[in-house]
């Protein structure tokens, strides 16, 4: 611990630099070019130029928030998940969470279109925390009969189609205009946040993510295993009650507001890791949430400006980004050199 | 009443395996269970460590009922290692052993300065410094295990469980091990309660052993235990397959096994292969070479006290044998005689002669006389 010291300070630093540094881009860049001067005085609160204004203000500030938001939390979700299963692998996307939070979601959505109620932001988030827990409910039945890691992986995929073939069903009979937006959504996407939604999910996600903080303690325990945690005094049943709930309810609010969102969940938590050389909860759940903030920023930058002005999809982006990084994660493991 | 107490304890997966278990662990005091494979060790370690329900009973923490207690209280009296590896990401053998403080921090966990000397004075009992720093993963199996006690010591408890601590470890660690527990208990005043496969170990580092067979558990020193064939139906093995005095387990060929003595009475009459002269235990390595042949064969002229005589009493066709502590005499010697007549060749091992022995020396010249005495390579091809 005491050795390590030095490394976590930096660790820190360099991913609060990196997070300055995201954040400035995602400001700066989109289809309006402005330059860094007439940024700084628009934030400020300089409302001389009226649209430059409510760019920064109403759309790309809300929109950075999000994605610093909800990539962090689905980074915690994906450690959650991890711990919980023993799995490196596990996360919300590959385990059909997310999905499962989709399909709910999805079929709320035109139910309520049918009887033309557009569905509130809580409403969103109720149906996705309900989605993801029918899911891991799922995902847990299977987890107690097979113990095998890639099993569990795979029937999480299995979960994860089933649900998309659901969804795409059921959008394929929804007979409404908002099919778009639905069909933009179910695909991932941080566009036309409102402040309304961003201040939804700051609660929800600080929440989520600071009782995460304090269950630090119990969880470093149960990284040892069930048998030494309960003798280290930990009450299993409940943490891992506790477990479900965090990851479900904080994934649940990335499906809800921005849509399903890939390998952030499996492979900030690896490489936060990798980074700061420990696996303890009182470092990586902050570290989780943070790298999972940049590398979600990161990518959804690239995902506005790299089509400019076509936008894609940001799991398209993650997808890209992030798979080499899981697969040489598991290399490594299977090399042992982890 | 302070250290481990069980009361009427049942346990079993679901039915009960193990009945009526009432054992009592005092401060200082090492009680070893021993028994056959699945008779049910780990179950009663698995339920006083709670990763298994019990079936009925009750378990007392220091003269206090288990399931009055609190997770945090129980995790304060009771300590444990698994035979389960751990497997932990990114975590260095301090950090291991660190984890046992976890009952003594506060909300988050984070250990104080005083915290961290308890860990580096536990890591110093088990001898395991030069490990410290490495990643626990990649150190060995014993040095893990050095590690996972270091971790249990750290928990200051005064009861301390460990499931068969000594397996995949090779001799060096068992007793390292081992004497780390034994001084444990002398110089913390722990109460230790394990399994163990080892049997002459367990005879050497127990104070109380507790046979679990037959759904029931019999608990008595490891002088009563270890006496007559006790062991050895404990395992269900035949008696001269476990030497209880030496702690030995002695290999017999397969039909052997399920040979009771008396039928090797009646079957002493086979007539052996090889007459083996020997004494004081040059027979030992002798005796197993030839067993491992499948060569029958005849030994003495040996005094009961003799270190040899269990073994060549276990492996051999005839022992031509004299009390303890009495010369041979004539009688003996013409039955030796009459063995070496009935075999094909006669090896003697012995090179020097007393008083006591001296008819062992007249055996030789008898063989030589016969033209039967051999060298042990020729009867046995090494290699």
């Amino acid at each position: 611990m005491k050795a390590g010291r030095k490394r976590y300070i930096l660790s820190f630093l360099l991913i609060f630099i990196l997070l300055g540094l995201v954040i400035w881009w995602n400001i700066c860049s989109g289809s309006i070019s402005l330059t860094g001067e007439q940024i700084r005085q628009i934030l400020l609160g300089d409302q001389e130029n009226g649209t430059a204004y409510n760019i920064i203000w109403e759309i790309r500030l809300p929109r950075i928030l999000a994605a610093l938001l909800l990539g962090g939390a689905l980074s915690v979700s994906g450690f959650l998940l991890q711990t919980f299963f023993g799995n490196p692998i596990a996360g919300p996307y590959v385990l059909g969470i997310s999905s499962g939070a989709k399909l709910v979601v999805a079929i709320t959505m035109i139910a309520f279109l049918r009887k033309g109620i557009t569905l509130s932001s809580w409403g969103m988030v109720a149906a996705a925390f309900l989605g993801s827990l029918l899911a891991m409910g799922f995902v847990l039945l299977v987890s107690v009969r097979v113990h095998d890691m890639s099993m569990l992986v795979v029937c999480g995929i299995m979960i994860g189609y089933i649900c998309s073939a659901i969804t795409d069903f059921c959008v394929t009979f929804a007979d409404d205009s908002n099919i778009v937006n639905l069909h933009n959504w179910s695909l991932g996407s941080f566009s036309g946040m409102t402040w309304q939604s961003v201040r939804l999910m700051t609660v929800l996600v600080l929440l989520g993510v600071c009782v995460s903080f304090l269950l630090a303690k119990p969880i470093s325990a149960y990284q040892m295993g069930e048998a030494y945690a309960r003798n280290m005094g930990v009450r299993i049943g409940l943490l891992r009650v506790l477990l479900i709930l965090l990851s479900s309810i904080l994934s649940a609010c990335v499906t809800a507001f921005a849509g399903p969102i890939s390998f952030v969940g499996i492979a900030v938590p690896h490489l936060v890791k990798t980074l700061t050389k420990t696996a303890k909860p009182l470092l990586l759940i902050p570290g989780c949430f943070l790298g999972g903030a940049v590398i979600t920023l990161f990518c959804d930058g690239i995902a506005r400006t790299v089509f400019a002005p076509t936008e894609i999809s940001i799991s398209s982006v993650t997808a890209v980004l992030l798979v080499p990084v899981v697969l040489v994660m598991m290399l490594k493991k299977r090399r042992g050199s982890l | 009443m302070s250290g481990l107490q069980t009361d009427n304890l049942t346990v079993g997966y679901g039915s009960p395996l193990v009945k009526e278990i009432s054992l009592r662990v005092r401060p200082g005091r090492v009680l070893t269970l021993i028994g056959p494979n699945g008779c049910g060790k780990s179950t009663i370690l698995k339920s006083v460590t709670r990763q298994l329900k019990t079936l009925g009973g009750s378990i007392f923490l220091g003269g206090q009922a288990m399931e009055t207690m609190k997770e945090a209280e129980i995790a304060r009296k009771l300590a444990m290692v698994m035979t389960e590896h751990i497997r932990p990401e990114l975590m260095t053998c301090r950090d291991i052993v660190a984890t046992g403080r976890y009952p003594y921090t506060g909300r988050l966990g984070i250990l104080t300065e005083a915290d961290w000397q308890k860990v580096e004075e536990a890591i110093a009992f088990v001898h395991a410094e030069d490990v410290a720093a490495q990643d626990f993963n990649k150190v060995s199996d014993g040095q893990r295990q050095r590690i996972m006690l270091a971790r249990a010591i750290c928990q200051e408890t005064e009861i301390l469980v460990l499931d068969e601590p000594t397996s995949y470890l090779d001799i060096r660690y068992k007793l390292d091990i081992l004497s780390g527990i034994r001084r444990l208990a002398r110089e913390k005043n722990v109460a230790v309660i394990m399994s163990l496969h080892e049997l002459d170990l367990a005879q050497q580092v127990s104070d109380l052993i507790a046979c679990v067979e037959d759904g029931g558990i019999v608990i008595d020193t490891p002088e009563k235990i270890f006496s007559g064939n006790r062991v050895q139906k404990l395992y269900g093995v035949a008696d001269a397959a476990f030497d209880p005095l030496l702690g030995v387990p002695c290999m017999l060929d397969a039909e052997d096994r399920k040979q009771t003595d008396a039928e090797k009475d009646t079957k002493g009459g086979s007539a052996p292969e090889v007459f083996v002269i020997s004494g004081g235990g040059t027979g030992i390595s002798v005796y197993r070479k030839l067993q491992r042949e499948g060569i029958s064969f005849a030994a003495g002229i040996l005094s009961e006290n003799d270190l040899e005589y269990r073994i060549a009493e276990a492996l051999a066709v005839k022992v031509v044998a004299q009390k303890a502590f009495y010369p041979i005499s004539e009688q003996q010697l013409t039955e030796a005689k009459k063995w070496i007549d009935a075999c094909a060749g006669c090896i003697c091992l012995l090179d020097t002669f007393g008083p006591l022995n001296e008819a062992c020396r007249e055996l030789q010249s008898y063989a030589e006389q016969c033209g039967k005495l051999r060298q042990v390579e020729e009867v046995v091809i090494e290699g």
